[in-house]
């Protein structure tokens, strides 16, 4: 059995480990809290651009309402934190959907435009709800300081204590993705995106394949987009913009599209890097825009895509 | 309702042709670019941006508004060649998705070049003197700008249409869009077609921004909005149509003017809602060929 074999086998237990060390080499808790938080997006993400082939550009409406909508039930509602995780992932579930219903009706090239206009749409929604929202001024005051398990409290103000309590949501996001593509109906997924005549000459329905797919995809950026709100306590409106929809594809495409580890990775080498060059200009958008165009330009398949070419048989 | 007279509302038409004017400009180049490359250009609103800037950089040099009407699309069009030439030119054949992503890129380097050359907080940018002013149009009176925005749309409307049905060089064009293949084994250079195609484009895109300028002033952000609202003109006209472009342009700007008049609140989210609407009924858009989309 080769590295690459086993590796694909135990995939959602080695990220596990990976995250669990991740701190202790990190020089700041706070960056890896971001890496963990933006690579499970990357996560949902990947399971659209990566797996079904669709390239989304309206990723950010999911992210985003997962957010608003956790910080919505804690702020208006006073709610427990672990109902309103559950309210962000429901709402990222409810935006696919809705988002997923109209633009499965396109395909390919024009799938990223209707989902970028869908989106923007989104974004103005937010926008004008200001008694919900805080408009312009984003969500203020979601202050979650003390997580209760089952009477144990963890201080969710200490750093590392936050980090592994986000990271627990996202090994579980592992395991759940993991289990979906090792599914018959992950399986389903890759062959709707490799030749969608056979798989349809098969009996896969591939439209509610798609729309399946993307609703998933949607429950793991809405999870992270709540997991986002706890930890920054407050959601700007930035959040549901254009460039939130970009970020994820820059570190899809970065870590390696299609793979189960790219995202994750592709978060790391993203903010890393966002965070080196902003020490030294403020126009860090200049270098990242410029590595994402050498990566496209030279290694369209990512670090971990490139690394992995090298070890498969 | 005294205060919401016919009068009011026919104004109101004229002001959402304005509106819809830049959206046309906007769409076309897209469209034509799309068309004949299959090239999503994401970085169309950042040209549109550029655009504006080279206005703002004539006219800082002593220039007049007349000289960027003309050195405007032409710089930006030749900008856009070498954009073709060096970055989007190695990515042909290999997926439709890889041209889409490096102008995406490329948006964010342009973007924050001119942040760096002209600052974050964007320019205010004066109707030129002539056009200053309003006429009366019989229903009322009209700002004299926004006239001469519909005109000048006009003006490039006719232009593209006869360059693109009554020259040769526009029949390899059309040719180049229904079937590459042939054209190329008819001893055609598609490659220098679509080259021009592409700064043709582009050049658009740039006039559009100057037009755009003295009507929302000029910042460096200003091409992301207009590019999802072309993206919305462009599923509704139907992608690779510029009649399809045109008519959907005008309707869009007219939705948004008209909203903005009744509901103010919903004008951004009309046109989404509108988009919805096409893309329940006939998911092709008006001018789309069925089959097209998939």
């Amino acid at each position: 059995m080769s590295w690459f074999q086993f590796a694909t086998r135990h995939r959602a237990s080695i990220a596990s480990l990976v995250v669990l060390v991740f701190p202790l080499v990190m020089p700041f808790t706070a960056l890896a809290v971001n890496i963990l938080i933006y690579g499970l997006y990357a996560l949902g993400f990947n399971l659209v651009y990566g797996y079904l082939g669709l390239l989304s550009f309206g990723h950010a409406a999911l992210f985003g309402t997962g957010a608003y909508l956790c910080g919505i039930a804690i702020v208006h509602f006073a709610l427990p934190w672990y109902a309103a995780i559950a309210l962000g992932i429901l709402g990222g579930l409810l935006m696919a959907a809705l988002i997923g219903v109209l633009a499965i009706r396109t395909r390919g090239i024009y799938f990223a435009m209707v989902t970028m206009a869908l989106s923007q749409c989104v974004y103005y929604l937010f926008y004008q709800a200001v008694d919900w929202t805080g408009g312009e001024n984003g969500l203020r005051g979601i202050n979650v300081r003390v997580i209760d398990i089952f009477g144990i409290k963890l201080n969710f103000i200490n750093p590392l204590t936050r980090y592994y309590v986000i990271a627990a949501f996202v090994i579980a996001a592992f395991f759940v993705l993991s289990r979906i593509l090792a599914s018959p109906f992950g399986a389903v997924i890759e062959a709707v995106r490799e030749n969608e005549t056979r798989a349809k000459a098969s009996g896969y329905d591939a439209t509610v394949t798609r729309l399946i797919t993307f609703v998933l995809s949607g429950g793991f950026c809405g999870l992270a987009g709540a997991l986002q709100a706890l930890h920054l306590s407050i959601v700007p409106i930035e959040i549901l913009h254009y460039d939130t929809s970009g970020v994820v594809v820059m570190i899809a495409l970065l870590g390696g599209m299609g793979t189960f580890f790219g995202p994750m990775i592709g978060a790391a080498a993203f903010l890393l890097l966002e965070n080196l060059v902003s020490v030294w200009t403020v126009h860090w958008q200049l270098i990242v825009g410029a590595v994402f165009m050498i990566c496209v330009l030279f290694f369209p398949a990512g670090i971990w895509g490139t690394l992995i070419s090298r070890g498969k048989p | 309702m005294a205060g919401l007279s016919l009068d009011l509302i026919a104004l109101q038409l004229f002001a959402g042709l304005a509106l819809g004017a830049i959206y046309v400009l906007f769409a076309i180049g897209l469209s034509l670019i799309f068309g004949m490359l299959t090239v999503v250009n994401f970085a169309h609103g950042a040209f549109y941006m550029v655009g504006a800037y080279v206005g703002v950089y004539i006219l800082m040099l002593g220039g007049d508004f007349w000289i960027c009407l003309i050195a405007v699309p032409l710089l930006v069009g030749l900008f856009g060649v070498a954009v073709e030439r060096v970055l989007i030119r190695p990515l042909y054949g290999r997926g439709i998705d890889y041209p889409l992503l490096l102008t995406f890129g490329l948006s964010y380097v342009m973007v924050e070049f001119v942040r760096i050359a002209f600052g974050k907080t964007g320019f205010p940018f004066d109707t030129p003197e002539i056009l200053q002013g309003a006429v009366n149009i019989g229903v009322g009176y009209f700002p004299l700008y926004r006239l001469f925005v519909i005109g000048a749309t006009a003006t490039v409307l006719l232009a593209l249409w006869l360059f693109l049905e009554k020259t040769s060089f526009g029949l390899i064009i059309r040719a180049g869009a229904r079937d590459p293949q042939i054209v190329r084994v008819l001893g055609v250079d598609v490659a220098r077609v679509w080259l021009i195609v592409f700064g043709i484009g582009t050049a658009i895109a740039g006039f559009a921004g100057l037009l755009a300028a003295p009507l929302q002033g000029v910042i460096p952000e200003m091409g992301g909005t207009i590019l999802a609202e072309a993206f919305v003109v462009t599923v509704v006209g139907g992608m690779g149509s510029i009649g399809g472009a045109v008519l959907a342009g005008l309707l869009v700007g007219v939705v948004v003017s008209m909203t903005s008049l009744f509901a103010p609140e919903m004008a951004k989210v009309s046109i989404f809602a509108l988009m919805a609407v096409v893309l329940i009924i006939r998911p092709q858009g008006f001018f789309g060929r069925a089959g097209l989309m998939s």
